[in-house]
């Protein structure tokens, strides 16, 4: 009886090493692919890092689904907007002709774009959906530039890992890791729907990342910062910033 | 006093100790994505049909609550504060533990015959004739007998079937067919189902019947002996005849 419960002792024992183990052996293999988000910690890291982890295997290629032009929405949606800055309005009265797009961080070039030199890159047109978080979404057709095409022309550096974004608007910013910024679709936005991209949609110039929901695309992009850590933009993750405690990786 | 589970613990548990870990496990699952699926729901309470919907189509449907959205028309004068963050991440948690508990639960149902000997209705009991018998038997309130309570009824049976195999499967399914990401990689996964919104439809109604079932399935745990019941399902103890017959007279009175 003893000899048994001391063999199951061991037996259990030896299950519990090999488990907490090999949940380590994921843990690093895990890292070392990227397959571990940056909002991993806390109670709900298990989750995100699952859906993070579970995309970025199996699905790291796939393409967002297009749409023919039938299904373009004849009355798409945009949120309502915070008031814009002044820097945004002076730009807007010289019909967006001065805009800027800098280029900096892990690039061997730093560079700065106007909207004129982004549309001397080869364009991409293409139908997809605008999901929200909150459930709504509509179809519309978008054009602009391939977004590591731009980063190609940078010298983006080989130990990049993320890409910070962000908007003209001081409190709104968003970051994709490379899966996202090399993915073919990923688009510096300057058209909708055969015209520019309207101040509503994001014009003069959005993100649009279709593979994740519409949070992710931020609108009046203007600076692009390669990094290989978002260490220093961790707080960004916290629930009092801009994001209101979103989930980083909105594949879902 | 605290020897008396051990004296009728005499034949196999009521519900194995995997049924019972994977019950209750799925409990707190779902109890977690009602309440975050209800606060990702107050952000726009309308539904459509089809691939797109937005405040500016007509809806096929509107719940009429307030919004957590200033920008959905509610009819309401007010919007709730916006809980879409920690609810949304507490839903997805969620789903990850009642899928990966679902699927322990049901490879080990299949490799351990739970669901042929337990659930699929006995030949003799998938008859019309069988059905009406035991719906009939609900209708005159009739207390289930010794026999009942060692086994489901072919009601039971179909109706956790259902559960099990049909809505479950379902609502994830639905779930994931509004996630970008997921739609990207299987496309074929939301086009069958008439698109996005289509999706999303389908999902609130798959949700509305599981909390049904959930309603029911407790009413029916509290009529018939919720000690016994509850205490099967945490210990595994099958409760005593006499228990039973007690319960039933307290019932009654």
């Amino acid at each position: 009886m003893s000899k048994m419960s001391r063999r199951q002792f061991v037996t259990a024992g030896l299950a519990a090493t090999a488990g907490v183990s090999g949940l380590g052996v994921a843990a690093n293999l895990a890292k070392r692919y990227g397959l571990v988000p940056p909002d991993s910690g806390g109670i709900y890291g298990p989750g995100e890092t699952l859906t993070y982890a579970a995309q970025r295997l199996f699905a790291r290629h796939s393409l967002a689904r297009e749409f023919p032009r039938s299904m373009i929405s004849k009355v798409p949606f945009a949120n309502d907007m915070p008031p814009l800055n002044d820097a945004f309005k002076r730009l807007q009265a010289g019909a967006f002709a001065d805009w800027r797009l800098s280029v900096e961080g892990m690039v061997a070039r730093p560079a700065s774009y106007s909207l004129a030199d982004l549309r001397s890159f080869p364009l991409r047109s293409q139908i997809t959906e605008v999901v929200c978080e909150e459930g709504w979404s509509y179809v519309a057709e978008w054009t602009g530039t391939p977004l590591f095409d731009v980063l190609k022309a940078s010298g983006i550096l080989p130990k990049a890992r993320y890409l910070v974004y962000f908007s003209i608007d001081p409190d709104w910013w968003e970051s994709i890791d490379m899966a996202d910024v090399q993915h073919p679709q990923t688009l510096l936005a300057w058209g909708m729907n055969d015209g520019d991209l309207p101040v509503a949609f994001g014009g003069p110039l959005r993100l649009r990342v279709p593979r994740q929901l519409g949070y992710k695309s931020v609108k009046f992009v203007n600076r692009l910062m390669v990094t290989d850590s978002l260490k220093g933009f961790v707080s960004a993750l916290d629930p009092k910033s801009p994001n209101s405690g979103y989930a980083w990786y909105a594949g879902i | 006093m605290a020897h008396a589970p051990l004296l009728r613990n005499e034949g196999p548990p009521r519900h194995t100790l995997l049924v019972r870990v994977t019950h209750w496990i799925t409990v707190l699952s779902f109890l977690a994505l009602l309440v975050s699926g209800v606060e990702i729901l107050i952000s726009h309470p309308r539904f459509y049909w089809g691939e797109v919907g937005n405040s500016r189509t007509p809806p096929l449907f509107t719940i009429p609550i307030p919004s957590s959205r200033a920008t959905v028309p509610s009819g309401y004068g007010y919007v709730l504060p916006d809980q879409n963050g920690w609810s949304r991440y507490l839903h997805f948690e969620a789903a990850w533990a009642l899928v990966l508990t679902g699927l322990v639960y049901v490879i080990s149902g299949l490799w351990t015959r739970h669901f042929r000997k337990n659930l699929f209705p006995a030949p003799q009991h998938r008859t019309w004739h069988a059905f009406r018998d035991v719906i009939a038997k609900h209708l005159r309130l009739t207390s289930p007998d010794e026999a009942d309570s060692r086994t489901y009824n072919v009601l039971q049976r179909v109706t956790y079937l259902l559960v099990i195999f049909g809505m479950v499967p379902l609502v994830i399914w639905t779930g994931l067919a509004m996630s970008p990401g997921f739609n990207a990689a299987v496309p074929w996964a939301v086009n069958c189902l008439g698109g996005r919104q289509s999706a999303r439809t389908i999902h609130f109604f798959v949700s509305t019947f599981l909390v049904l079932f959930l309603l029911v399935h407790i009413a029916m745990v509290v009529l018939t002996g919720f000690a016994s019941r509850m205490r099967e399902m945490i210990t595994g103890v099958p409760a005593a005849p006499q228990q039973r017959t007690i319960e039933h007279i307290e019932e009654r009175t």
